[in-house]
């Protein structure tokens, strides 16, 4: 059976041949029955991750607890020609670990030591099952951490956290986690173990480490990762402003920029989101501002209170209708603990909320934010902002109710009309969740059938049958010509060289 | 213009393959390529800064455009490359610099080329047309093809076009010297990097550790009394580092036979080699240059063990063809290199041999 499977850039393979009971038969002589999961109860907790509106019961999940029983799984599937889906915490917001149906989820979740953390070389070699932050509590002792903070930090494994390329709230500073990774050991769909990177600045060869980072399991599955730790700065202090109009809080995010300052954190959050936020966490924002600024500065005493005077008097300049600094480290966790707990808070106020992340050119940002508000009026649902301003990377929150017929509907034309919006204003339609099986059309959107040809080139040298993770992360020029279809560009369609099935 | 480099990708073939060529100062670097066959193409036409926003950090350059001029535009701004690229020649182009990957005193401060590459426009080896990446900080939409593309010394494909984050220049700068042997300077680096200090390049040599101080002026400052050493008036050092232009580069070493010259990368707490020739240190102690006589599977050993490898930057065509420029690859790696080699470049016209004999 396996040989006729093929990755395909034109289709989807189907898979509906894959022979249950062998596969189940074969992974039982792999691992304990504990780490074999394969009833309809025991799978349930497996059948979305962060993003709830996709689900999907697998053929079984398995556990393994280490990287020999990882290569057994994978050589177990390659050889019968079954999809794998790896997954971490289940925390991704794309759907990126939503199981196939006919397919083994391979769960990282045992793998979580810290294999070995070295001071000195400020590197730690952790399994991917380890949480974002554990990582960073290991090294505190050190004076270092792990500078990526992807919100989820507290859940979020480091396996996922390639897997993705996540980034954070402090990345125009410290970067995605692409600058922050030297070395991944992974297994291919084949069963083989391959280093990339090392414990030095750079490896021989063209640049696969960039490849594998973000590359949504859909190349090989990460079972050991070296992190890149940073020295913990000193201080850190955040100034919260405020401004009467988004455009002008824009306009002030380019002239720190422009002032020669890097800040260490750099967020929007608009009215919407300020006042969906503090009844939640009480962070004492200015709900009378139609949008306020985060703005932190780390590093030595002198460095922070150098550029604290000089962002204060740029922003002062900018408009800013009230500045505060934190006074105290519990004055600025404060400020933050809203920025963090944004996306909770939805659900407070709203029966279901969905998140979206494009990236835009800074500049354009007043120009989204009021083409937001006209598709609010457009599809009848509410929208709360909150924007990693200093990069570029916005995460509406649409507020809508999945009880009410048409309103998931409503929310996703909503959500795909945004990031048409983004990649049009020079931006891209994920900054930092991913594509998964959420925006699966918008990169038709993004990428032209050449580029997406290369990708599946790309996936073919890696996973030749097209098992790990199939339907995510690319489309196939088949679904793009369906999506094309749906969506009109501009009165033309977007592949008018493709055959329309 | 890009219609004739696509009329050369055309009519390339694998017995005429192609090199890819911006100012030419490069060409030492890499394998020795198409001996007596195969065109050059000149990328040094298609020139010219495309967008250049200060208050976005990101500049977009045609492959051809002069390092010079980009520096000298950033530099209008108090912008710059932060990963400090070499020259190696004042004709150096943006192409060059990103298709080379090489970094200069501040990468281990900051990164390197390839941290700061956001999106390329290329061509294929069938002479398509692609886009990736963008001009965005954050972009994970498919593969990360444009940071595939930096260092891949243009065995993938030809670059049109980069987009660079860029950043400000420090508000301060500081070169301090002090002396240290090369045991206690690896433990002073490391102690430094592991530290909230503004250390943005080192260097060490006979004894001598130079390390630069770069950021807010008072933190400058506070370190500058913290680290002590005597302050360094010499406003050339880190440049004519960067050039390979300072005496540990250009001595004349003729008299010890078959000298080249190594680059060691390795982890920076790897203790000190013991090979021999002439060490100079930079990166905090990940960058090794050795200018040895000593045999290449030696110093190839003696790299792996210490956890990184090492390149042949610069020898005499017999050792590089004999040696091979870089660190062999391991096998399940090599294939995965001769696959993605045939996916952008399947008539092998694109610096065939370059990086290695296989791809």
């Amino acid at each position: 059976m396996n040989q006729q499977r093929q990755h395909n850039a034109n289709r989807d393979q189907d898979f509906g041949d894959v022979d249950r009971a062998g596969v189940l038969v074969a992974l039982s002589r792999i691992l304990p029955t504990a780490a074999l999961l394969s009833t309809a109860e025991d799978l349930k907790p497996y059948e979305c991750d962060g993003l709830s509106a996709y689900r999907e019961l697998p053929l079984a999940v398995v556990l393994p607890e280490d990287e020999a029983q990882v290569v057994a799984v994978l050589k177990a599937c390659h050889a019968r020609g079954v999809p794998v889906v790896a997954r971490g915490a289940g925390t991704g917001l794309s759907g990126g670990a939503l199981p196939h149906k006919h397919g083994v989820v391979l769960s990282l979740a045992k793998l979580k030591k810290i294999l070995h953390l070295d001071p000195v070389a400020r590197v730690a070699v952790v399994q991917p099952g380890v949480r974002n932050l554990a990582i960073s509590e290991a090294a505190a002792p050190c004076g270092l951490y792990y500078a990526p903070d992807p919100s989820s930090q507290i859940a979020c494994s480091i396996g996922g956290n390639i897997a993705e390329n996540s980034g954070g709230v402090h990345c125009l500073k410290y970067g995605l986690t692409v600058h922050n990774v030297l070395r991944v050991r992974a297994v291919t769909i084949e069963g083989e173990v391959i280093e990339f990177g090392n414990h030095a600045l750079d490896a021989p060869g063209l640049d696969m480490l960039a490849l594998l980072i973000g590359s949504e399991g859909m190349l090989a599955v990460v079972t050991e990762v070296t992190v890149k730790l940073t020295p913990k700065p000193l201080l850190a202090q955040v100034i919260m402003a405020s401004f009467d109009d988004v455009e002008k809080a824009g306009d002030a995010v380019a002239a720190i920029i422009a002032a020669g300052i890097i800040p260490a954190g750099l967020e929007m959050m608009d009215k919407a989101a300020t006042a969906a936020v503090e009844p939640y966490v009480k962070a004492g924002y200015d709900l009378n501002a139609e949008a306020i600024l985060l703005c932190e500065s780390d590093g030595t005493p002198e460095e922070v209170s150098e550029e604290i005077a000089a962002m204060r008097s740029v922003l002062e300049h900018s408009g800013a209708t009230d500045i505060r600094v934190s006074l105290s480290e519990a004055e600025r966790l404060r400020y933050w603990s809203g920025r963090k707990a944004a996306f909770p808070a939805m659900g407070r106020i709203s029966p279901d909320y969905y998140c979206m992340d494009g990236t835009i050119p800074r500049k354009r940002v007043a120009e989204m934010l009021k083409a937001i508000a006209a598709m609010e009026k457009k599809y009848g649902l509410r929208c709360a902002n909150v924007f990693h301003a200093g990069d570029g990377n916005l995460h509406p929150l649409i507020l809508y109710d999945a009880n009410v017929p048409d309103e998931l509907a409503r929310t996703e034309a909503f959500g795909a009309e945004i990031l048409a919006l983004s990649v049009a204003l020079g931006g891209a339609i994920t900054g930092e969740h991913g594509v998964g099986v959420e925006k699966i059309g918008a990169m038709c959107v993004q990428f032209d059938s050449a580029a997406l040809s290369v990708f599946h080139a790309i996936k073919h040298s890696f996973d030749a049958q097209g098992l790990l993770n199939p339907g995510k992360a690319v489309p196939t020029l088949h679904r793009c010509a369906e999506f094309g279809r749906m969506h009109v560009h501009g009165g033309g369609l977007k592949f008018p060289e493709l055959e329309r099935f | 213009m890009m219609q004739s480099f696509v009329e050369q990708i055309h009519a390339a073939t694998s017995e005429r393959p192609l090199r890819l060529r911006g100012g030419g100062g490069k060409d030492f670097y890499g394998n020795h390529v198409n001996t007596g066959h195969g065109e050059i193409l000149d990328t040094r036409e298609y020139s010219g800064i495309v967008a250049y926003e200060p208050t976005e950090l990101v500049i977009t350059a045609r492959c051809g455009t002069p390092l010079t001029e980009i520096e000298a535009a950033l530099a209008g701004q108090d912008q710059m490359l932060a990963f400090e690229p070499p020259h190696f020649s004042a004709a150096a182009t943006i192409g060059g610099c990103v298709a080379s990957g090489l970094s200069g005193p501040r990468r281990a401060a900051v990164g390197a080329v390839r941290d700061f590459v956001l999106g390329v426009k290329m061509l294929d080896g069938a002479g398509t047309s692609l886009t990736f990446g963008g001009q965005v900080m954050k972009n994970v939409a498919g593969y990360d093809v444009a940071r595939l593309m930096t260092g891949s010394l243009g065995t993938l494909g030809l670059l049109l076009e980069v987009s660079l984050k860029v950043l400000p220049l420090p508000v301060a700068e500081a070169t301090l010297r002090l002396e240290a042997p090369q045991d206690k300077a690896l433990e002073l680096m490391n102690r430094w990097a592991g530290q909230p200090l503004p250390v943005s390049a080192t260097c060490w040599q006979d004894d001598l550790l130079t390390l630069r101080l770069s950021g807010a002026r008072s933190a400058v400052v506070a370190a500058q009394q913290r680290i002590g050493g005597e302050l360094v008036n010499d406003a050339n050092f880190w440049r004519d580092l960067r050039e390979q232009k300072s005496d540990f580069f250009t001595n004349d070493l003729s008299h010890l036979s078959h000298l080249s010259l190594w680059r060691l990368s390795l982890p920076s707490v790897a203790p000190p080699l013991n090979l021999p020739g002439a060490q100079l240190i930079e990166w905090g102690g990940s960058l090794r240059w050795l200018r040895s006589g000593a045999d290449a599977a030696g110093i190839r050993t003696a790299a792996a063990q210490a956890g990184g490898h090492a390149t042949l930057f610069r020898g005499s065509a017999e050792q590089k063809s004999a040696a091979g420029v870089f660190q062999p690859l391991p096998a399940a790696l090599l294939t995965l290199h001769r696959k993605l080699k045939q996916s952008f470049d399947p008539k092998g016209i694109f610096n065939p041999g370059r990086m290695y004999r296989e791809m």
